[in-house]
């Protein structure tokens, strides 16, 4: 059966697409039939991240107002045929954006894939509250620093107030996804712990992701970290988190990239 | 600064931590809520105009938080000549 997923978090440059992007390759390269949606409209970014930007001719809103069939807006990844992506509407603005627009294309979408990815706009908006709307399952994603949890602890009491689930009095699962964490610097005491953090949201966690190079690297590229460099620490990190998505049990580390001597002595300055 | 010194003050992350803790304990008991401050200062102001004129720019009211107990400051600037009568003044025999 498929699974919608909205990828969340309140604010904003915490990694809400990139992490979409680097699941949603994680995920399709099983084998599952995967979708990325981006409901950022007016500013969209997944298709830039996912290396398709100049693929784009109809998108979400075009399918919402009936101009185009499902089908015509989707966009195959050349690199992974069972991963498609719909992008969002970068000359529209977020009114566009109809509940009962929104609730026709999922539904639309849940017939053709096992996986539905929703890559939240961030804020608390109209184009956040509809990503989320017919969710079965979130994934909040929240960088170690002050700001960022205390959206992301907004973001979980809209998503046990405001969307569907919730209102028919069942439970939205709901995944902690902790980025760009430092843990030499959690060491000393710099950064909150992943313990600060899950204390104080009380979420399950489902993956730590290193602040590493190779996420720019990646989104420079327009391939996701996951088929970029799958054997990087963010890479490893997603593909973990995405096969606790799919409910295997995996013990939870935090992935390190192996430095050799020559990285030691001559590169630890610039990581 | 002692080296001690400098290395405790790199150490912010309990800092955060505690921050964190009662902001989001107050903003989860108040979540949905009307604004308290919003709602208290549309009332005061609503009694004293009843009795006097007053500019609504002139009335500050402020908040802090702490962990155990909150103070509310409520700043009312009444001019002294436009005391308004629309409530008449017992008179006394």
């Amino acid at each position: 059966m498929a699974k919608v997923l909205v990828v969340t978090s309140g604010k904003g440059g915490v990694g809400k697409t990139t992490s979409t992007a680097a699941l949603g390759v994680a995920l399709a390269r099983d084998g599952q039939n995967v979708v990325v949606v981006d409901f950022d409209v007016g500013l969209r970014n997944l298709d830039l991240v996912m290396g398709a930007e100049r693929r784009v001719v109809y998108d979400l809103i075009n399918v919402i107002q009936g101009v185009v069939k499902l089908p015509q807006a989707l966009i195959r990844d050349k690199r992974i045929p069972t991963l498609s992506l719909l992008a969002a509407s970068q000359t529209r603005d977020k009114d566009a954006l109809t509940e009962e627009g929104v609730a026709r294309v999922i539904a639309g979408l849940r017939e053709k894939f096992d996986w539905i990815i929703c890559d939240s706009p961030a804020g608390i908006e109209r184009g956040a509250t509809l990503a989320m709307r017919y969710a079965d399952a979130a994934v909040v994603v929240t960088n170690p620093e002050v700001s960022s949890v205390r959206d992301s602890d907004r973001i979980i009491g809209l998503l046990d107030a405001k969307t569907e689930k919730a209102e028919k009095g069942e439970r939205i699962d709901k995944h902690l996804l902790i980025t760009r964490y430092e843990a030499a610097r959690v060491a000393r005491a710099e950064m909150l712990s992943i313990d600060d953090v899950l204390e104080i949201l009380s979420i399950p966690l489902i993956g730590i992701i290193p602040e590493s190079e190779d996420v720019l690297r990646a989104s420079n590229l327009g391939a996701p970290v996951t088929l970029s460099n799958p054997m990087s620490a963010p890479a490893r990190a997603y593909l973990d988190a995405a096969r606790r998505l799919k409910g295997e049990t995996i013990e939870m580390t935090i992935p390190a990239d192996k430095k050799g001597l020559f990285d030691k002595l001559f590169r630890r300055r610039a990581a | 600064m002692s080296f001690f010194g400098f290395a405790r003050r790199r150490r912010s992350a309990p800092i955060a931590r505690e921050r964190l803790r009662i902001l989001l304990e107050y903003e989860r008991a108040t979540a949905g809520q009307k604004d308290l401050m919003l709602v208290l200062r549309e009332e005061i102001l609503a009694v004293i105009g009843r009795h006097v004129a007053v500019d609504p720019e002139k009335v500050m009211v402020k908040v802090d938080r702490g962990t155990t107990v909150s103070t509310l400051e409520i700043d009312i600037e009444v001019p002294n000549v436009e005391m308004r009568a629309s409530v008449p003044i017992p008179k006394f025999a």
